[in-house]
């Protein structure tokens, strides 16, 4: 029983950045009808927005300290950030402490901004060309935003720690009854799925109660016949690809303490977060987070230590073989609509 | 000649003439001059351009004539590797015998993985070839490492049986090398005219023997009846189903003929160099014979050859420019200019060099939807236009598919 | 006992019933229109010939077989063919090659694989192709892109198309809709001329009047899914419940 709950938990943050990347790209698909290779770039760059926000934070001046000797008897040269000066030494530790989560501030922003400019500078000319230009074109602006990132921050993985407070584990088995030590779990991963809930949350309250989400809405449902009744939905929708690509940036940025974010990371997403869209059915939000979190916990199971000496290998391909599977008996997904890309 | 049109067979020679003449033209700089880092005429690169433009002239079979877009053929072309270096292993290191199970492995491995795959179309068929090839991928890396040895690679040692030259050959000092009856590929000869130096290389001259014989194929393929299905399954499948022709087993065959060029692809890497590693199999792979097949021209003869010598010509050539390169290039500006001009171009090259091809790949699917080869007709157009106005002729050539 | 025999066929779409108990008889060698108003139904009948759709009750018999639960290649190999209501055709390849390929079906069945020898090779099929343009009236613009035909072009060369294969039953979905007059009566002559010229059937299904009593040897009436009668052109004409349905506001 703990041993599931552990695999569960396990998959949970995971299965939250799929299901976040997933959200993303099935609301571009939906409203826009394009097929996005670069959402996994968007990713990316929302991680390496955590980087740049942690690495301004850290601005430093040199001093020489007098007070203090280096190990050659010299007097010794100390780093002191910027924020020191600005907020006193205790706050500005705490502001470089908490840059990741103070980076959402900072990224939401940027990504919208990197969301629109992509929507109406490249993509916008793609709406009536065929699925596999979309998915050539938004390909080849993946490898170039990747590059780019590359070539400012260096192929090397950067760790980005979460706030101190959160990188410690803790009995998560013992606050629910289990034995003592069986379920230890990372804080940051609940804060990383909690944060993932909220975020899903939100998107879909703002979609369901806002009279922007209902047109939008109306707008994935018949595109046609709401442009009839003279609502300009191109420009909602511009505005909703500045949305998906603040969530995928979200979902970067709250991720770098998890895994130290590399130009590639993206990429090794989005392969999955595809698979994931059409699992859980092209063009279906609920469906995306569903399949989102379903294969999370899938693949953590997989990788039980009893589950690989019946099935050896099973863990890597978990996420493959259910894909194949569904598409083969389900191929509108698991909550696919109708007629969504089937020619 | 040879049952092609005129055109198809001008272009035949054509490719076979600038195969052969390669070790000449690919070096035009004299050894030690500052361009001869351009010369891209060593066994090693040219080798690359040969095998992956049969992977990109098979791959665009599929791709060019049906318009299915397959994300997992990288996944034969490891296969075709691993059966290879098998062979090499197993029975011989004569390189026929390797090629020739590469390819019916591969063949296998694709009709079970097409038949599959088909049952879908559009980006459904996109994610279930991506996700076979993700599987292969993994399951080499991991489980199936008796087969594929596992992160470290298949490789050949001393003691493999080698059932066939154990028989002629006495047990040496060292493993064998690759070779056809006897020549071995890694051999070459160099002759040198003044401080120019040529390099002609076996395994280079057999791998571009195979190409022209898999580029005539795939012309033959291209001019046939099938061919013809092949492209109205890409026009319109409906018509097809109501014609009366089963669309299935025709793109199954493409798919099968486009996973036998890979794995004799993967088969000929491994007779260049006898290893074979999981890494060929992954999706970046698959994406980069996607980017060679685009860029060239999808669903034009040479337009695949040419995207996938360019490729690894800027792969292995742009690379290996540096800032001091670049400097010396431009050391005749006025020095502020020259920094700014290098640090501008900089990104671009070295290491940026991915950053380079994605940016002309966008800018062949934004503006040039056919790829170097409708870049190659436009301008040809605009010369011509310069002469004489006859649009009679080129309606009458819109039809048959551009070479 | 007719070419064609559709027995009780049901078809609903969700909570629609598309077609409900439809019986329909189409006798060999006749031209059979069938016509209705608007969402009648007339295409999803037409779907469940050609194995489109499948209904969910009911028999079609074929010359004695059963087509339902055969694929559509299937169905055009047993000799029926099929223009589309908007025109199906490659629009990529060029009308010559266009008029090739239900050549080549004909000849070489369902399945095929001839990847060596040059289509230009095989020299009874481009002659047959060459031959069909001709009657057609379109062998000069055999090396056009079918895609850049006229819309009256385009039909013209579906219906050569299906006409190659030399059908049994030859199933139109209005040939004529949104052609030009002339165009119209182009195409009335040519079917006329073919009806004339070889042993087939024809299903067609018209809004335009003039077509139907120009062709047709039985009409029957679909309304709502559901055929209200089946007679000869004269006696519709007059047929009170026709002009409720259907006439009344034409006529
Ligand atoms: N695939 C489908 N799914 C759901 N409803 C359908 C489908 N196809 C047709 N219908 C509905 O079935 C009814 C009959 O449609 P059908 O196309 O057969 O009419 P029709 O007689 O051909 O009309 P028209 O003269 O306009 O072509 C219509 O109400 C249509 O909306
Ligand atoms: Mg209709």
């Amino acid at each position: 029983m703990d041993a599931i709950l552990l695999q569960i938990l396990n998959g949970l943050d995971k299965g939250s950045a799929y299901a976040l990347i997933a959200l993303g790209l099935t609301l571009i698909f939906g409203t826009l009808g394009v097929v996005n290779f670069a959402h996994g770039a968007l990713f990316m760059i929302g991680a390496f927005c955590a980087v740049t926000v942690s690495r301004i934070l850290t601005v430093s001046r040199t001093i020489i300290d007098d007070t203090q000797k280096d190990f050659l008897g010299n007097p010794l040269k100390v780093e002191v950030p910027y924020v020191h000066d600005w907020f006193g030494q205790a706050t500005g530790d705490v502001i470089i402490d908490w840059a990741v989560p103070l980076s959402i501030f900072f990224a939401i922003p940027v990504m919208i901004c990197v969301g629109v400019i992509m929507e109406r500078g490249l993509i916008k000319h793609f709406y009536h060309r065929p699925h596999a230009d979309q998915i050539l074109v938004t390909f080849g602006l993946a490898i170039v935003l990747q590059e780019i990132i590359k070539f400012y921050y260096g192929a090397n993985p950067i760790p980005t720690p979460a706030p101190s407070a959160f990188t410690g584990s803790f009995d998560f088995g013992a606050m629910f009854g289990f034995e003592p030590n069986t379920i230890i779990y990372p804080y940051w991963r609940l804060v990383y799925f909690a944060f993932a809930a909220v975020i899903i949350g939100a998107v879909f309250a703002f979609l369901q109660f806002t009279t922007f989400g209902m047109v939008v809405r109306a707008g994935m449902a018949d595109r046609e016949t709401v442009g009839l009744l003279g609502i300009n939905i191109d420009k909602r929708f511009t505005i909703m690809f500045g949305l998906a690509a603040a969530v995928a940036g979200l979902a970067g940025v709250m991720y770098t303490p998890i895994n130290s974010p590399n130009y590639h990371m993206g990429m090794d997403f989005l392969v999955l977060s595809f698979v994931v869209v059409v699992v859980g059915g092209m063009g279906s939000l609920p469906g995306a987070v569903l399949a989102g979190f379903l294969l999370g916990i899938l693949e953590s199971f997989a990788s039980m230590r009893q589950v690989i000496e019946i099935i050896p290998g099973i863990n890597q391909v978990i996420i493959y073989l259910v894909a194949i599977i569904i598409l083969l008996t389900r191929p509108r997904g698991l909550m696919g609509r109708k007629g969504v890309m089937e020619e | 000649m040879l049952g092609l049109q005129k055109k198809d067979a001008s272009l035949l020679l054509l490719v076979f003439a600038l195969t052969m003449l390669a070790p000449f033209i690919l070096n035009p700089f004299p050894e030690g001059s500052g361009w001869a880092q351009f010369n891209a005429g060593y066994p090693d690169l040219m080798q690359r351009f040969v095998i992956f433009g049969i992977f990109a002239i098979g791959f665009n079979i599929l791709f060019g004539l049906t318009g299915y877009l397959s994300f997992g053929h990288a996944a034969f072309l490891g296969v075709g590797s691993y059966s290879a270096v098998w062979m090499f292993k197993l029975l011989s290191m004569n390189v026929i015998p390797a090629i020739a199970l590469a390819v019916i492995t591969s063949g296998l491995f694709a009709l079970l993985i097409g038949f599959i795959s088909l049952r879908r179309s559009g980006i459904y068929f996109s994610i279930l070839t991506l996700a076979f090839a993700q599987m292969s991928f993994a399951l080499a890396y991991s489980v199936l490492t008796p087969i594929t040895g596992g992160e470290t690679g298949l490789q050949l040692a001393l003691d493999d049986p080698r059932i066939l030259d154990s028989i002629s050959a006495a047990a040496g000092g060292n493993i064998p090398v690759p070779s056809l009856f006897g020549i071995e590929m890694r051999d070459s000869s160099e002759w040198s005219v003044g401080s120019w130096v040529f390099t002609f290389n076996n395994g280079y001259y057999f791998a571009a023997f195979i190409m022209l014989c898999s580029f005539y194929l795939s012309i033959r393929i291209f001019r046939s009846p099938f061919g013809l299905m092949l492209r109205a399954v890409k026009s319109n499948q409906q018509r097809l189903n109501y014609t009366g022709l089963n669309t299935r087993p025709y793109t199954l065959a493409a798919f099968v003929i486009s996973g036998m060029y890979a794995g004799l692809a993967g088969g000929l890497m491994a007779a260049m160099d006898p290893l074979a590693g999981a890494e060929r199999m992954f999706w970046t792979a698959s994406g980069e014979v996607v980017l060679m097949t685009i860029l060239g021209g999808v669903g034009t003869l040479i337009g695949p050859v040419l995207g996938a010598g360019m490729i690894k010509y800027m792969e292995n050539i742009l690379s290996k420019i540096n800032s001091d390169i670049l400097h010396t290039w431009f050391a005749f500006l006025p020095d502020g200019l020259e920094d700014f001009i290098v640090t501008i171009i900089y990104p671009f090259i070295g290491k940026g060099w991915h950053l380079t091809l994605g940016l002309l790949f966008m800018m062949v699917v934004i503006f040039l939807p056919g790829g170097l080869v409708e870049g190659g007709q436009k301008i040809a157009k605009l010369f011509k236009r310069g002469k004489k106005d006859d649009d009679g002729a080129k309606a009458a050539d819109a039809t048959t598919p551009a070479e | 006992m007719g070419i064609l025999d559709v027995k009780n066929v049901n078809k609903r779409f969700g909570g629609l019933q598309a077609l409900g108990d439809v019986n329909l008889n189409v006798a060999e060698n006749s031209v059979h229109a069938i016509i209705g108003p608007n969402g009648a139904g007339k295409s999803t009948l037409l779907n469940c010939l050609v194995g489109k759709l499948i209904p969910d009750t009911g028999s079609v018999m074929f010359d004695g077989q059963s087509v339902l639960g055969r694929k559509p290649f299937e169905i055009n190999q047993m000799g029926i063919s099929r223009v589309f209501q908007t025109p199906e055709i490659f629009g990529d390849l060029s009308v010559l090659e266009n008029m090739m390929i239900p050549c080549f079906a004909k000849r070489d069945g369902a399945f095929e694989l001839n990847a060596i020898s040059s289509v230009g090779s095989q020299t009874d099929i481009v002659e047959r192709a060459e031959q069909m343009l001709e009657e057609m009236n379109m062998a000069d613009k055999r090396h056009m892109h079918a895609a850049a035909l006229s819309r009256g072009d385009k039909r013209r060369l579906e219906i050569g198309m299906c006409l190659s294969q030399e059908p049994r039953l030859l199933l139109l979905d209005e040939p004529t809709a949104g052609m030009a007059r002339a165009d119209t009566n182009n195409t009335i002559d040519l079917l006329k001329q073919i009806k004339e010229e070889r042993d087939i059937t024809i299903a067609i299904i018209e809004h335009d009047m003039h077509v139907v009593f120009s062709l047709a040897e039985r009409i029957t009436v679909l309304a709502q899914g559901t055929p209200l009668v089946e007679d000869t052109p004269e006696n519709i004409k007059g047929h009170p419940k026709v002009r409720e349905a259907y006439l009344g506001e034409s006529a």
